[in-house]
Order: C-alpha cells, then structure tokens, then sequence
C-alpha cells in the first residue's frame, strides 16, 4: 500500500462521522423531497404498471389465447377487409391484418422499455466518459472530442439513423446503435462543463500532491460530485431515446413487422385511421402515457436533486411577501445557497 | 472590426464541419455495387457493354480514392451529380422542387414555436406558481411527451378528418405552392406547423420560463426593483434580456432535432418536401440524391448556428465576439 492510499484512507477516517451524515442525508433528502412529490410517485407506479405489462406480456397473451403474430383473418377482420372494434374478443380490437392490438401493445412495451434502458445506459457510460476526459485533460484533447461533440449534435441526425438502418438493414441492434450515438453528445457537454469547474477545486488539487493520477482524480474524486447531473439527463434520456425508437419504426427503419412495436403499429395504423380510430388512439396513449411518466418522474428526480428549484419557489412566495410590505427572506434559508455552478447546455 | 474577424472564423469553420460531413457521407453512401446503379440508370434492356459505359462515365470503375476526389471536385463547383434513380434526373432539379415545400413547413413552424414557447415561458415565469403557471406546466410536459408523429397522426384524426367529413376543406394535406394564394397555402399548411411547433415549444416554455426565474433572482434585478422601475419594465426590459441568453444557445442545438421533425411532418402529412425526398432517396438507394440531403441539411445547420452566435453576442453585452 502506498503512501498516498494511507494517507487518503487516513484522511476519509478522519472525516467519516462528518462526511457519512452529510452523505447519506444528501441522498436521503433527495429521496424524501422525491417521495413527497405526488406526480413523481404516480409516475413512478405508471412505469412500474408499465414494466409489468411488458413482463407479462406472454401472460396476457395466455389469458387472451391470441398470440403477438397470431392472425385472425377470419374473426380479426370485417368482411370488408378492415380492422375489427374493440370487444370481448378482442379487447382493444383489431388492426388491419387481424392482430389482437391489446396483445401486440403490450409486447410493444418491451421493445419500447428495452430500448430506453439500454441506450441511455450506453450513453450515459460514454457521455460521462468523454465528457470527463475531454473536461479534464484540456488543450488539444479537449479542442478534438468538443468539435466532434458539436458535429454531433449539429448533424441533422435523422438523415443519418434512416442511411445507417438502410446500409446495415433495419434490426433493433442498429436502432439501438443509433439512439446512443445521438444521446452521449449532450451528456458529455453538461459533464465537462461540469468537470471544467470541478477540477480547479482546491480538493482536486489535494488529491494531485498526493500523488493521485489523472484517471483515479477523474473516475474517484469528480464523477461522484457529477452523479447528481448524470441521473437526471440519464432519467430524462428514457423519454426521448422511446420517442427516437417510436420514430424510426413509424418511419419503417426501425423494429420490422411481425414483431410488435409501439412505432411499427402507428405506423400502419395511419392508413387506417379513418375507419379503426382504436388502431390509432390506444398504441399512441400507450406510448404517450409511458413517455409522460418518465418525462415526470425525471422531473421529479432533478426537482428533487437540485435545492435551487427551492430557491427559485422560495424567491416566488418572498416576491409576493414583499408585495405585502414583508420584507426579508422567504424560506430559503432551508436549503443554503447551492455553489453556483456553470449549467452548460439545458439540462 | 471584431465582427467580421468572428464572421471569417466561423466561416472557416463551418466549412471544415461541412468538408467533414461530406467525407462521412461519401464514405457512409459510395457506390458498393456501381452494377445495381448502371441497371437502374441503363434499363432492363441494356447490354453489359452499356452497363459498363454507364460505369465508366460516372466513375464508379475508379478507385475509391479517386472517386472521392472528383465528388469533392464537382461538388465545391457546384455539381450535386445526378440521381441514380430517377431516370438520371440532375440532383439539383430534384432538390429545388423540394426546396419551397420545406421551407414553407419550417417558416410557419419555427414562428409559431418560437413565439408560443417564448410568451408562454415568460407568462409562467412572471405569475410562477399561479393558475396558468400549473397549467403551463402540465401542456409543457405533455407536449413533450408526444412523439411527433404521434401528435402528427392524432391531429388528422380529431382535426382533419371531422372537418373534411362536414365538408370545410380549407385544412388540407399535401402542398399548394403560395402563388396559389396565402390561404390556401396556410391551409395547407397549418396541420405542418402546429405539429412541427408544439413540442419544441414545449421545450422553450420550459427553458424560458426557468430562465426567467433565474434571472429575476440575479442581484441586478434587485437594484432595478430598487431604483423603483415598474416591474414591467424589470421583467421586459432588464430581466428578459439576460434570460433569453440560455434559451438562443440552445437553439443552436436544437436546429438538428427541427429538421428531424421536418421529416417526420412531412412524412405524416405528405408534403414531399427535403425530407421526405430524403427518406425516399435512403429507401431507393439514390446516392447522390441521400449526400446532397445531407450536405443541404448540414449547411443549413451551419449557417443557422452562426446566426444563433450572433444572436448570442447581441442579447449578452457580456458576451465578447471572440
């Protein structure tokens, strides 16, 4: 063991009493600010309901007797050709081939959820990452990875998911490439803006004396002052990386048929919409309500995360006092003024 | 002085991204097999010595290399090549019929976004916690939860199709160019834009709106209050200002993410503008049709970033041209 773990060991012992309440209460704060939020805890019951769907996919279909593929050319369509109404048989009715729609929405959600983890996971590694190195190490590595970023985010990226799916052929493996190639760019500029000021911290330049090298600095002593961040762009990357998805199977470049998916059933059900309203309107709540639910809950989480949102509230309900010749601060002085930090980009 | 050595910069710049997004695209789209292109320019009938004259004058029996420099070539002259699909139509010919169609859907669009996103943001801000702020809220987080095509599909659906049923056929889908009328045009229009706006407006409501409340927090809006201005004049003349900052810059980003959804509404409403020709190219295989998309869309992007710069300096005072 060298000298600078011993030292860095003695120095967190040293802290522990101090640092394991403040620590855990930040966590713990978060947690029960999150959990007072209404609308993030029916969010979070949404995306579970949401996720058990797509567990027990293959149950409904079970209890249904209608599997995902599984064409009723005789029951599943009307005479004329056109998709069946909702009813006991078919609960959400049919759509233009004579698939049980209730069925296929529910495996729907698995591509949908499956692909909003998975990219954002993806993403979020590389964009922290990148943001990381590029933030840190400066100079000319910092000038190559933030025009790449920039090219990133300028290029028109669906020009370049339709060519990929063309080139490779549409699979889910390259929906799922496209989506994290197009997510990590944003990441990575919140986390070097973020890293750009953190690496001038007086505790950075400590862990340098003792001997500490650039990538145990980077992933040891930055990334955790970044996780706040880092989880909110992640929570809200879910919403968009599913709507992405959505896109590139309505546009045919995406999850192909047979196989259920949100996108691809929106995307046959626009011939239809005329005659079969259902074939339209119940994949579209499903995809809404799913996207409205995480959009919330990433809400809540950086509500939750960032005590400034209380101060913005506070500096409301003060404004209004004020206004009431009741001068002085609001409630604020609950929450002590966040370091102010420089908030690249949207986050 | 400043301003034209900035302009010259960026200039620069912006042609080595776009020197760099041609190459990307070239190299993504070259022909990888120049005998499926010849078919399709030559016909059924033509014979293998036509096939391979067909070949030879566009190039593609040339190394790849080379090919790439006479793309370069052509391409800084001026000369998009011709489509491999439609009958060797020039790809210029193509692209300016395209053109007036997506324009029209980006005008309307990126007005009403704007100005929705904008006067909603600033409308929540000043009345934060009220009525309208709750309810601007939950329109934010619902327009940005619909997918495009989504919002797209649902308006034909609850708009058009009733309309049409009783017989108002002033919405419409599909394009009529303005000499037609600006009526009829708008008509045409109008389903486009909504679709094309909500959910970016959506986004600049939300980025407006925290803006401002930061912003009239900051000390300099105190010592405006405090000079006894009205807030009014606080809000519009001192606190907007700083707060649009946050909001121009993110336009910058968000012009990839407009023309991704100019596909998607045309797709949706048939406009047959840039982007569904671009879809149409991907799935034909037009090569030289798919990389002039991709160059316009990029030069496009370029172009509007440098204005968002300019924007940027002239808002923030702060904000050297550098």
């Amino acid at each position: 063991m060298s000298i600078s773990e011993l030292e860095f060991q003695a120095k967190s012992v040293e802290e522990t009493p101090g640092l394991a309440i403040e620590g855990r209460s930040q966590w713990w704060l978060t947690w029960r600010r999150l959990r007072r939020d209404k609308l993030a805890v029916a969010a979070m019951i949404v995306i579970v309901l949401i996720a058990l769907c797509a567990i027990l996919a293959p149950v409904f279909a079970s209890l249904t007797g209608h599997g995902p593929a599984q064409v009723f050319p005789n029951i599943g369509v009307t005479a004329d050709g056109l998709p069946v109404g909702p009813g006991a048989t078919f609960w959400l009715g049919t759509d233009n081939l004579g698939h049980d729609l209730f069925v296929r929405i529910m495996y729907g959600a698995q591509v949908s959820l499956f692909v909003g983890v998975v990219t954002t996971l993806i993403a979020t590694a590389a964009g922290v990452s990148i943001g990381l190195i590029s933030g840190y190490f400066g100079g000319w590595v910092d000038g190559i990875l933030a025009r790449v970023v920039d090219s990133v985010l300028a290029f028109p990226y669906i020009i370049l998911a339709l060519s990929l799916a063309v080139v490779f052929g549409p699979s889910l493996t390259i929906v799922i490439a496209v989506i994290s190639f197009f997510s990590w760019a944003g990441i990575a500029r919140v986390v070097r803006g973020q890293t750009l000021s953190l690496k001038e911290k007086e505790y950075i330049e400590a862990a340098r004396s003792l001997g500490s090298g650039p990538w145990r600095i980077m992933f040891i002593d930055i990334l955790p002052n970044l996780m706040a961040p880092v989880l909110v762009l992640a929570t809200l990357n879910i919403p968009a990386a599913i709507v992405f998805e959505a896109t590139l199977d309505y546009l045919g470049l995406g999850v192909q048929p047979p196989t259920a998916s949100w996108g691809n059933i929106l995307a046959d059900a626009q011939s239809f919409y005329q005659e079969a309203w259902w074939f339209l309107v119940f994949p579209a709540l499903a995809l809404v309500i799913t996207t409205v639910a995480f959009n919330l809950l990433g809400d809540g989480v950086r509500d939750a995360m960032d005590p400034r949102t209380e101060r913005v509230f506070a500096a409301g309900r003060g404004r209004k006092r004020r206004k009431l010749a009741k001068p002085g601060g609001g409630p604020s002085s609950q929450y002590p003024d966040p370091p102010r930090q420089p908030s690249p980009g949207g986050v | 002085m400043s301003l034209v050595r900035f302009l010259i910069r960026r200039i620069l710049s912006g042609i080595v991204v776009l020197w760099l997004v041609a190459t990307l695209a070239f190299f993504l789209f070259f022909a990888r097999n120049p005998e499926i292109v010849a078919r399709n320019l030559g016909g059924r009938a033509a014979t293998s010595a036509i096939l391979a004259e067909i070949t030879r004058r566009l190039g593609l029996d040339q190394p790849l290399l080379t090919q790439y420099w006479h793309f370069l070539d052509r391409t800084i002259h001026g000369n998009l090549g011709i489509s491999y699909y439609s009958g060797g139509e020039p790809v210029s010919t193509i692209v300016s019929q395209d053109i007036p169609r997506t324009a029209s859907v980006l005008v309307g669009g990126v007005v009403i976004w704007l100005v929705v996103g904008l006067s909603v943001g600033i409308l929540s801000a000043t009345r934060a916690r009220s009525l309208f702020d709750r309810s601007a809220t939950v329109g934010v987080l619902i327009g940005l939860s619909f997918p495009t095509f989504v919002l797209g599909e649902v308006l034909l659906l609850i708009i058009y199709l009733p309309l049409n049923e009783h017989g108002y056929h002033w919405i419409n889908t599909g394009y009529a160019p303005l000499s037609q009328g600006v009526i009829t045009w708008a008509g045409y229009m109008i389903l486009p834009w909504v679709t094309l706006a909500t959910v970016q407006a959506a986004v600049y409501t939300r980025l407006s709106r925290g803006s401002l409340l930061d912003t009239l927090g900051e000390d300099y809006v105190r010592t405006a209050r405090a000079k006894g201005l009205t807030e009014r004049r606080v809000v519009y003349r001192h606190a907007l200002r700083g707060a649009l900052t946050p909001v121009v810059s993110q336009l910058g980003i968000d012009i990839g993410v407009l023309l991704g959804g100019v596909v998607v509404v045309e797709n949706v409403f048939a406009v047959n503008g840039l982007g569904q020709g671009a879809v149409a190219a991907i799935s034909n295989g037009d090569l030289p049709t798919i990389i002039a998309f991709v160059l316009i869309a990029s030069t496009f992007v370029v172009v509007a970033n440098i204005v968002v710069d300019l924007l940027y300096a002239v808002l923030d005072p702060r904000v050297r041209i550098s």
